[in-house]
């Protein structure tokens, strides 16, 4: 296994579309927009300098109040060849990015999640349905402003009261 | 199996078959726990499975954000409740690398120790469970007497038996009680013998057999694809542990070998862990013969509780320390990390994001058993029918309270 991992060569590659993130030390780790996710996937899956066969994990983040609101962390390993890499894809409000399906079949499940749990929508997503909550459920449980209670309710009388203007947030997203 | 509903019934007029759409568990026994399958049927022929999940979701990633570093761990335990001291570990490495601190040796020892010990009692059960799934029912009675020895070593090392929480961010919470070693070694005899009984057991029984041999292969490339991990992808022939491959803790001092078979069917998945049972024996006897007296914690008092309970009668600064460790937690600088630990199930990963407060801003688990459960809805390998359907899950040892997180 060679030791330097060659970050430079994606850089070069994309030609200013993927940005270093100089602050992350336990991993290579690169910004890509929406746009060039799922051209940047491919690259890494099928380029024999990197073989990342295996998509370890999908996560969503909301970092209210800051902006762009938010994120998506991608963790690629190659088998073969021993290497993590971390992709981060900002997204504005309302999110929407690419499915990344096609690159890797495990990402369906991944993606359902996140979109469960923050309401982002994956572009082309074969089956694009909440994973862990009912279908009726109003509300991205796991974004900053929704409480921990959850909303006040009938099976749930000790939650938070609900905002006046934020009726009903799964209609305004898709 | 309840709520047949008939639909399309005329859909393929020319053949007597009629789609039916079936819907398994969630109460079904084979499920193991609250899985539920909508199964598309023709006839005996199942053509699309569709898995709901999500009926054991407590918001662990959501609860972990209100929640010290400390407060944590035991919501780590209940994730793979077959295996706490594996999740636990997961959780402090990913802690540790935040605070770029890293346990004493003996601590380290003993996490493998007990994360090895858990490892027999999660593959304990599938041995059993597998084969109780697909009609031989002896296995389960056998296996299930012998996990209770690997919980009675838990119980006196930790207190408790299941949920065991006893890892700390930089050490473990005790040291090995006197006597301890004595019965592990004792229980590693024992346990030997008992390996060679499952397999003579179940390697030569007919029933079992006809049930999980060249059912749901799964190829490698597929497996891959799939995101699958741990035995489940070592069983279709790749060759990747973590635990060798990416050291972490005292594993690059163990010898040990990597079980990897060829065909990844349900036949592979339960005989590599049972295989593995064999290796995680191995290591628990070196941990014993390696391990050397020492500190078990950090000695750092703005992270951990004083080993020396008795300074806290006369030391002042050690009393401030304990109080506002125990009020309001440690902060963890800003910054970021995933790691990664060969638990029984597979890859269990944990990213967290820190923001330089007591509580982690965001924090995600990779749950193996999640990503293994996507098999069963990819309709990856060959499940033609409903029979063998029951034999897949079996064999991906799903444990739904880590699917459902």
């Amino acid at each position: 296994m060679p030791d330097q991992f060659p970050l430079e060569k994606i850089i070069e590659h994309f030609n200013g579309r993927v940005v270093v993130d100089k602050d992350v030390t336990d991993m290579p780790c690169v910004i890509v927009t929406p746009k060039d996710l799922v051209e940047l996937c491919f690259y890494l899956r099928d380029n024999r300098a990197f073989r990342f066969n295996f998509m370890s994990d999908i996560c969503g983040v909301d970092f209210l109040p800051q902006l762009p609101r938010y994120q998506l962390v991608y963790h690629l390993f190659s088998i073969p060849l021993g290497w993590r890499l971390r992709i981060k894809c900002l997204l504005e409000d309302p999110p929407k990015a690419p499915t990344i399906t096609d690159v890797w079949t495990t990402a369906n499940w991944h993606e359902r999640e996140a979109y469960d749990m923050y309401g982002i929508v994956f572009e082309g997503h074969p089956d694009l349905r909440r994973i862990y909550m009912w279908e009726e459920f109003d509300g991205w449980p796991m974004r900053r402003d929704f409480p921990l209670r959850g909303y006040k309710d009938q099976y749930n009388p000790m939650g938070a009261e609900r905002p006046a203007e934020q009726k009903n947030p799964v209609e305004d997203i898709l | 199996m309840t709520d047949v509903t008939l639909i399309n019934e005329s859909k393929k007029g020319d053949r007597l078959s009629r789609e039916v759409l079936m819907n398994l568990g969630p109460q079904h026994p084979s499920t193991h726990g609250v899985l539920r399958l909508l199964l598309q049927m023709d006839g005996e022929i199942v053509e699309r499975i569709e898995p709901h999940i999500g009926l054991l979701h407590r918001g662990t990633e959501k609860l972990c954000e209100s929640f010290t570093y400390t407060q944590i761990f035991p919501l780590t335990d209940r994730l793979d409740y077959l295996c706490p001291p594996s999740n636990n570990l997961g959780y402090a490495l990913a802690v540790e690398a935040l605070l770029g601190i890293e346990a004493p040796e003996r601590a380290q020892y003993i996490r493998v120790l007990m994360a090895e010990l858990s490892r027999i009692s999660g593959h304990l059960l599938i041995t059993g469970a597998l084969p109780m799934d697909v009609g031989a029912m002896t296995a389960l009675l056998y296996t299930m007497r012998d996990r209770e020895m690997v919980m009675d070593l838990m119980e006196m090392i930790s207190g408790v038996r299941m949920h065991t929480s006893f890892c700390r961010v930089g050490g473990i919470r005790e040291d090995l009680p006197e006597g301890c070693a004595e019965r592990i070694l004792e229980f590693c005899d024992i346990f030997k013998n008992r390996i060679a009984d499952y397999e003579r057991l179940l390697e030569n029984n007919r029933i079992f057999l006809a049930r999980v041999e060249n059912i749901g292969t799964i190829t490698a490339d597929d497996a891959i694809a799939l995101g699958l991990s741990g035995p489940n992808l070592r069983a279709s022939g790749v060759d990747w542990d973590i635990r060798r491959d990416a050291p972490y803790e005292i594993y690059d001092r163990l010898g040990f070998d990597v079980i990897v078979r060829k065909d990844g069917d349900c036949y592979d998945r339960w005989k590599c862990r049972v295989d593995e049972m064999r290796e995680s024996l191995k290591m628990i006897r070196q941990c014993i013969e390696q391990m050397k007296p020492g500190p078990f914690l950090v000695q750092d008092p703005k992270i951990a509780f004083p080993v020396d309970k008795s300074l806290l009668g006369h030391s002042m600064e050690t009393h401030i320390h304990h109080f506002e460790l125990a009020a309001y937690g440690f902060k963890v600088p800003k910054g970021e990390v995933y790691t990664a630990i060969e638990a029984p199930k597979g890859e269990l990963g944990f990213y967290i994001i820190a923001d330089g407060s007591e509580k982690p801003f965001r924090l995600k688990v990779r749950a193996p058993s999640f990503v293994n459960l996507q098999a069963l809805s990819e309709h990856a390998g060959n499940m033609r029918y409903l029979a063998d359907v029951i034999a897949m899950i079996g064999s991906l040892d799903p444990v739904m309270a880590e699917v459902d997180k």
